[in-house]
């Protein structure tokens, strides 16, 4: 299926939380969802009979320096056919639902945004920290980040 | 005074659970990865995986780096596999900038990223006979990919992290004397591979080792987005040089290889293995067929951008890599800078399913399903 | 052996530790032999050339390992047991260093020839397990702990099907004592037992296949008591480290690695013995036999088996632990009990 055909599927469905279809002329065109509503877009947009997402290839943080966002990467073994979901998130206490029930994998990747980004996943089994160390300061790729100055007591070099 | 019933389960014997630390110094955890266990004697009932110990923030410096100046540090993602690792973000950034490389370079591009399939698949399928105690076809394995790294220096002057995929082109023209070497390499591979089938994934106490060993289903593989040869080995034909064919793929004739019934059970660690060892071969076939297509003259140098811009944009580009696919996130914003790069690191996403299925098995499977699974932690970690 | 050197210096204490020396003569070149092949041969299996730079073609590399491993720090963790992990390595070496005592080089020279000989052996050879496992809990590491957890399992259920060898051999010889089988079994190869051994005229050719198997059963058993590959799932390095030996360093662990040699060798002259005709001449007894050519043949065939042992090291892969009590338990012991129920009628009708 068309990138455009599930995005009118999807629109169909939830007209209120599908927000926007951008389409660029350079790169891949993506779909942003009402971020609330994540959870049930990412579960219709699995068990749908013709969309059949069954797989989760990538889930991405994002600082766009006035918001945050998630950005969900699908792909569809049956159909071939691939799809970009995308949210925003305000700047203050950004959270959303997760998709870990939908998609296991989705378990790292969210705990790798929440490491790298702060974005807070509701009904995540396990949201700790897991490139950095569990007790390390500040959200690294964060635009406006500054690190640590030192970290049990040592210098950490700049 | 309340009497308490004390019920007997003859079947069983109540024993205390052992915490126990494998890594992050371990001889075979592959780097430095942290297992927590517990066991249960040798039972294993609960794995958690620490990640992070190499953790750099590749992502970071990325959006501190111009475009040209990322790749050195993807090189340094898998280690093992650089050629394939350059290959998605230098094809994304040609997507984004409108470059249609020559037909010389994507087939040199091929030849290479096989190759360096075949070489990770050898060092994957030795650790794992090592993890298993079989010292031997390691070294056999070792020897054969020296060959291979050896052209990979002629031709890019380093040995692991070559920077030689460049936006539009590649860094050098190939060696002279390239198609006999990689004829001779293709000749040598095949004929230590026999031997490696029969010395190693035909021996009956490997066979017995690992068969019924970490036995991942298929839905779970795909729920857990497991890809390359841990997912092929679960019986899911799922191969991005097929599936979405890029580059010059749809050109070359070749099998996706699965797991099967044959010996083992379809998803376990000898199917994930034995994908491997079948994949060394397609990648052969295909190096033959490119060899005999390539053009013999052009220069690979002459679709080089004057200045490595892409036009404000985003996309996501993957690749098949040795281990599964490797894709590359990106989001310009217009400057010579990404805005952001975030990699789809393999390893990373396949370490991920191991403790769903490594519980129940003893310690020993524990390695041996770690060693199938084929992680490396330059990637994980980032 | 002993008797001689008791009349050559008087029964006193310096006779008594001079014999105790004697062994250790043999085991050190011995030793350094078996490492230098080790070393040796898993080169050339593996299509390398192993160590080269320490004396002609690398041949002095055990030497500089040994000198290495004394000039190691010996390092005690601080939470161990302290006299336990201390006393471990000696009780191991002392476990392969006593069936020295009684293994025969040849007719005229064995150190000690008691007429129980084998059952010493035996006896002896469970002595390691006591050295292991005490390693393994004083160091107090979880993985020292698996590995002689691991080890004493092992060793206990492959002592089963090695003693009803023992047995077997006893049984259809009529003595414990080494000599008396190697003697048994002089004269034309076929009087070897693994043949069938010197009894029995035609009948006994129906029984060559279960010698065979018992020849074949204690080889396997022994690989697994000298913990080599591929039972070798005590120290299997790529699960639990080192095993029983993790945090030994040095001397200590230059015992273990002795011992181990040791056991390599004690096990080799063993299935000689009982089923090579030991020190006896291929030839018969008039060719290239005699006390000089016993001690050529004796510890010839028993190379020949540490070659054995070396050669599946390099090709092996290693068991697992419910794999390894299967084999042992299942297979290997109804094997071996139904040999022995079969040579027993043999000897019973000779």
């Amino acid at each position: 299926m068309l990138v455009q055909e599930i995005y009118d599927n999807l629109k169909e469905k939830f007209p209120e939380a599908v927000l926007e279809f951008i389409g660029t002329a350079t790169g891949d065109p993506s779909t942003v969802v009402d971020a609330g509503q994540i959870y049930n877009i990412c579960k219709y947009l699995r068990d749908q009979d013709g969309l059949e997402f069954d797989y989760l290839a990538l889930l991405s943080g994002m600082d766009y320096k006035d918001k945050f966002g998630t950005v969900y990467h699908l792909y569809s073994l049956k159909y071939k056919h691939r799809f970009v979901i995308k949210t925003y998130l305000p700047k203050e206490d950004p959270s959303l639902p997760s998709v870990e029930r939908i998609w296991k994998t989705a378990n790292w990747h969210e705990r790798e945004a929440y490491d790298m980004f702060g974005i807070k996943f509701e009904n995540h089994p396990n949201m700790i920290r897991i490139l950095c160390p569990y007790d390390w300061e500040g959200y690294p790729l964060r635009k406006d980040y500054v690190g640590q100055e030192t970290y049990h007591g040592v210098r950490i070099p700049v | 005074m309340e009497r308490k019933f004390i019920e007997y389960d003859f079947g069983r014997v109540d024993s205390e659970r052992m915490r126990l630390n494998v890594g992050p110094q371990h001889p075979s955890t592959h780097g430095v990865l942290r297992l927590e266990i517990e066991l249960e004697g040798e039972i294993v009932t609960d794995v958690i995986p620490h990640i992070g110990y190499l953790h750099r923030c590749f992502e970071k410096y990325c959006e501190q780096m111009q475009y040209p100046q990322v790749i050195p540090y993807i090189d340094r993602l898998d280690y093992i596999a650089s050629m394939n690792n350059e290959w998605p973000f230098v094809m994304g950034v040609e997507k984004m900038m409108n470059i249609q490389v020559p037909e010389r370079v994507e087939y040199i591009r091929v030849i290479f990223a096989e190759l360096n399939r075949i070489a990770n698949h050898q060092i994957a399928v030795a650790t794992f006979g090592m993890d298993a105690g079989a010292f031997t076809p390691f070294l056999y394995l070792f020897r054969d990919r020296e060959m291979i790294l050896n052209l990979f220096e002629h031709t890019s002057g380093a040995r692991l992290l070559y920077n030689y995929f460049w936006v539009g082109g590649l860094a050098h023209d190939v060696p002279p004397n390239f198609k006999d070497t990689a004829l001779n390499i293709i000749k040598t591979v095949r004929a230590t591979n026999e031997e490696v089938m029969r010395l190693l994934m035909g021996n009956k106490i490997f066979v017995e080792r690992t068969v019924k060993v970490g036995i991942l289903p298929a839905d779970v593989a795909i729920n857990f987005a497991c890809s390359g040869p841990v997912l092929r080995g679960s019986g899911v034909e799922w191969d991005l040089r097929k599936a979405q064919p890029y580059s010059i793929y749809d050109r070359f004739d070749f099998n996706v290889c699965v797991g099967s019934n044959e010996i083992g059970v379809i998803g376990d660690s000898w199917n994930r293995n034995i994908v491997r060892m079948n994949e060394m071969e397609q990648s052969c076939r295909i190096i033959e067929q490119a060899i005999a297509q390539m053009p013999n003259e052009g220069d690979v140098r002459e679709k080089f951008p004057k200045k490595v811009r892409p036009p404000k944009g985003e996309i996501y580009c993957s690749a098949e890599n040795p281990k599964g696919e490797l894709g590359f996130y990106l989001v310009a914003d217009g400057g010579n800078k990404p805005f952001r790069l975030k990699s789809r690191p393999t390893s990373f996403v396949n370490l991920a399913v191991l403790p769903e299925i490594c519980k129940g098995y003893m310690v020993a499977d524990l390695i041996l399903i770690l060693g199938s699974i084929d992680i490396v932690l330059g990637e994980v970690d980032r | 052996m002993g008797n001689f050197v008791f009349d050559l210096i008087g029964k006193n204490i310096v006779a008594a530790l001079v014999i105790c020396i004697i062994p250790l003569v043999f085991i050190l070149p011995y030793a350094l032999i078996a490492i230098l092949g080790e070393l040796k041969i898993g080169a050339w299996m593996q299509d390398r050339v192993g160590p080269m730079r320490t004396g002609w073609k690398g041949v002095l590399q055990p030497v500089a390992e040994v000198v290495k491993l004394l000039q190691k720090e010996d390092i005690t963790p601080t939470i161990a047991n302290k006299p336990l992990f201390n006393l471990a390595p000696f009780i191991v070496f002392i476990g392969a260093f006593a069936a020295f005592a009684v293994l025969p080089f040849s007719e005229k020279f064995i150190p000690s020839g008691i007429n129980l000989g084998l059952f010493f052996v035996f006896a002896v050879g469970s002595f390691a397990v006591i050295g292991i496992v005490m390693g393994g809990w004083a160091s107090n590491n979880k993985y020292s702990l698996l590995g002689a957890m691991r080890s004493v399992a092992q060793i206990i259920s492959y002592e089963l099907p090695a003693g009803m060898v023992f047995l077997s051999i006893a049984t259809i010889a009529g003595t414990l004592d080494m000599q008396t089988i190697i003697l048994n079994q002089s004269g034309p190869i076929w009087n070897w037992y693994i043949f069938g051994g010197p009894q029995g005229g035609a009948i006994k050719f129906l029984f060559i296949p279960f010698f065979v198997i018992l020849f074949i059963v204690y080889l396997i058993s022994s690989l697994a008591e000298t913990n080599r590959t591929p039972f070798d799932i005590p120290e299997g390095e790529s699960e639990i480290v080192a095993g029983y030996h993790t945090e030994y360093s040095g001397m200590k662990f230059a015992m273990f690695f002795m011992a181990e040699y040791a056991n390599m060798y004690v096990v080799s002259a063993i299935i000689v013995i009982l089923f090579l005709g030991g020190w006896s001449s291929p030839f018969g007894t008039s060719f290239m036999d005699g006390p000089i050519w016993g001690i050529f043949w004796m510890v010839g065939k028993a190379f020949f088996f540490v070659f054995v042992q070396i050669w599946l090291r390099w090709t092996l892969p290693r068991l697992r632990v419910d794999q390894l009590m299967y084999l042992g338990w299942k297979v290997l012991l109804p094997l071996s009990i139904a040999c022995f129920m079969a040579i027993a009628f043999l000897a019973m009708i000779n």
